[in-house]
């Protein structure tokens, strides 16, 4: 519980804290509190001339083009933020744990073929990537997650690589390797758990970026695909309108700025707490 | 130095014929298909299969891409399946309009970030401090496609000041060096004030205090020239970045990039024209990262002798 108090101690953590957690829960909530469903559109949704609901009355965050009630769709689209960001990070995390793991302990030719694949993986642009990908693939979801997944995952293997290989160096590992303990006793039992806080801050910070990237692809229109609501599709359907609506843009993309900038604070805050070598670093 | 850059070079070489390969793979195995895209909805499958085969796409995929490295390695980059014109011809067309974007954005963050970075360093504590701190995580949080849809708003919508879309003159620019400046100038001021604080401390500053010399002559003659050495690195590795962004950015402002280039082929099935931009990205990332490295030594002595 130590690592709790010392983020409390931190108000820009405790405020990534508290919208952290108000996000999670209005996610979870959202059938219960959403005030429409997401995906009615309202006979009284727009104007008489057909235009979209300005916040407040009825409506409280306003319509969409389609008349639907946006706060509602926002609330949804939660879901679908987290999930993928979940997901899609999850995914990225695991796979930069195994090989950084299985590069910083094999070394040799093996190691060396992994980690030149992850410095092949670095020059790859990174958002091209996923545009491409995912434009090619008519996206769903879970191709959304696999894609963002499939390049995120390169820092994180980078950094456990690094790790690892100062782990394997250490007096515990040689003293455990002269009793007699086997390649998986080492690196499950000995090694992993001293990457467990690396893969708690990658697992915080990387769903920052994965909601960033979620949205930017929606926004694009090969994310996640309408009716189904995301905070990068609702500005998606409305681009076109903004300079009438402008709230259909302003709302969710604050609420996707929020979003990435609480799992950023909290993860920075978590990497001082566990790692104090890096304290103060960018 | 000589021997340490021609590994380099090698190794850069085999980084952008490895990316290739991958991206090659990647597209061909996709289940899109440039012929029938080609063909429209309405072709037989006779028409189909003939433009699969003028293209050379009935060919086995080792033997595609043999042809494509081959051409690669005398730098033809082929031809756009749709357009028929050479790739390499229109990536050219369309990179002073990027080179530009970047270009500016750049500008905007290492002005915004040596700027600001200075000021929290010597006022640490204080107001600009606190603010430079909060938004370096506001600017690797906010989605540019907001930034920009914002900046549009306010900038062109309601005041008037800028063109909403377009290219060629100075107004033009603005608000997309501004979408893409201004996020990472958090950062670069982050770096500068940390860097700032280092050097603050040391005894030749102290040296200068105690010879009586000003604080702005301390600061800008003797400490800033030291304390913006990362942000040499740090552009080297932002262009990877701005690649990326610039796809978002371009789209957004209508800016006629090889951001808005891959856009289009991407929604045609264009491969030619994907496989180009994403060695053109690539080879800017690499090349970023290679200027970087190269040029340290020269700007930091301490790192030649180590």
């Amino acid at each position: 519980m130590g690592i709790v108090r010392s983020l409390l101690r931190q108000p820009t953590a405790v405020f990534g804290l508290v919208v952290v957690i108000l996000v999670v829960v209005l996610a979870l909530a959202a059938p219960l509190i959403a005030p429409f469903s997401p995906d009615e559109q309202m006979f009284d949704g727009l104007t008489l001339e057909g235009a979209p609901m300005p916040p407040g009355g009825q409506f409280l965050l306003g319509t969409d083009t389609l008349g639907r009630d946006l706060l509602s769709r926002m609330l949804y689209g939660a879901r679908t933020s987290l999930i993928i960001g979940l997901v899609a990070n999850g995914i990225a995390v695991t796979i930069g744990l195994f090989i950084g793991i299985v590069a910083g302990y094999l070394r040799g030719l093996a190691g060396n073929i992994l980690m030149r694949f992850t410095d092949l993986m670095m020059a790859f642009p990174a958002l091209l990537l996923a545009i491409v990908l995912a434009a090619l693939l008519r996206p769903s979801l879970w191709i959304v997650a696999m894609v963002i997944a499939l390049v995120n995952w390169v820092q994180v293997a980078r950094i456990v690589y690094t790790e690892t290989r100062g782990l394997v160096e250490r007096d515990f590992i040689m003293a455990e390797r002269s009793l007699g303990a086997g390649h998986g006793r080492i690196l499950f039992l000995h090694i992993l758990p001293h990457l467990v806080p690396t893969a708690i801050v990658w697992g915080t910070l990387g769903i920052a970026t994965t909601v960033l990237l979620e949205a930017t692809l929606s926004f694009l229109g090969i994310g996640v695909q309408p009716p189904e609501p995301s905070w990068g599709n609702i500005i998606f359907e409305s681009q076109s309108y903004f300079q009438a609506a402008p709230w259909l843009v302003f709302f969710p993309g604050m609420v996707i700025l929020l979003t990435a900038l609480a799992f950023n604070l909290v993860g920075d805050a978590l990497r001082d707490i566990l790692d104090p070598t890096q304290r103060g670093r960018g | 130095m000589g021997f340490m850059l021609l590994r380099r070079l090698g190794q850069a070489f085999l980084i952008l014929i490895g990316v290739a390969a991958i991206t090659f793979v990647l597209l061909y195995a996709l289940p899109a298909d440039p012929a029938r895209m080609l063909a429209g909805r309405s072709a037989t499958a006779q028409t189909v299969a003939s433009i699969r085969h003028e293209l050379g796409l009935d060919q086995p995929l080792l033997v595609q891409f043999w042809t494509y490295l081959s051409g690669l390695l005398q730098g033809d980059l082929g031809r756009s399946y749709a357009q028929k014109t050479e790739v390499w011809t229109l990536i050219v067309a369309r990179l002073p309009a990027t080179l530009t974007l970047m270009a500016a954005g750049i500008l905007v963050e290492v002005v915004l970030g040596i700027t600001f970075g200075t000021i929290a360093a010597v006022k640490r504590g204080g107001t600009v401090d606190r603010v430079v701190m909060m938004a370096s995580f506001v600017g690797v949080s906010a989605p540019q496609f907001v930034v920009a849809l914002l900046l549009l708003y306010v900038f062109a919508v309601t005041l008037g000041w800028f063109p909403m879309s377009g290219y060629g003159s100075f107004a033009h620019v603005v608000l997309p060096a501004m979408t893409l400046g201004v996020l990472g100038a958090g950062w670069y001021a982050r770096m500068v004030r940390s860097a700032m604080i280092d050097v603050l401390n040391q005894d030749y500053v102290r040296t200068a205090r105690a010879k009586g010399l000003s604080s702005r002559r301390i600061i800008f003659r003797h400490a800033l020239p030291n304390a913006i050495l990362p942000i040499v690195a740090m552009i080297g590795i932002d262009i990877g970045q701005f690649m990326g962004g610039v796809v978002v950015v371009e789209a957004v402002y209508g800016w006629p990039g090889i951001g808005q280039l891959a856009w289009q082929a991407i929604q045609q099935v264009d491969i030619p024209i994907i496989m180009g931009v994403t060695l053109t990205s690539a080879l800017a990332i690499v090349t970023g990262n290679l200027v970087a490295d190269v040029i340290a030594p020269f700007i930091d002595p301490r790192i030649r002798t180590s």
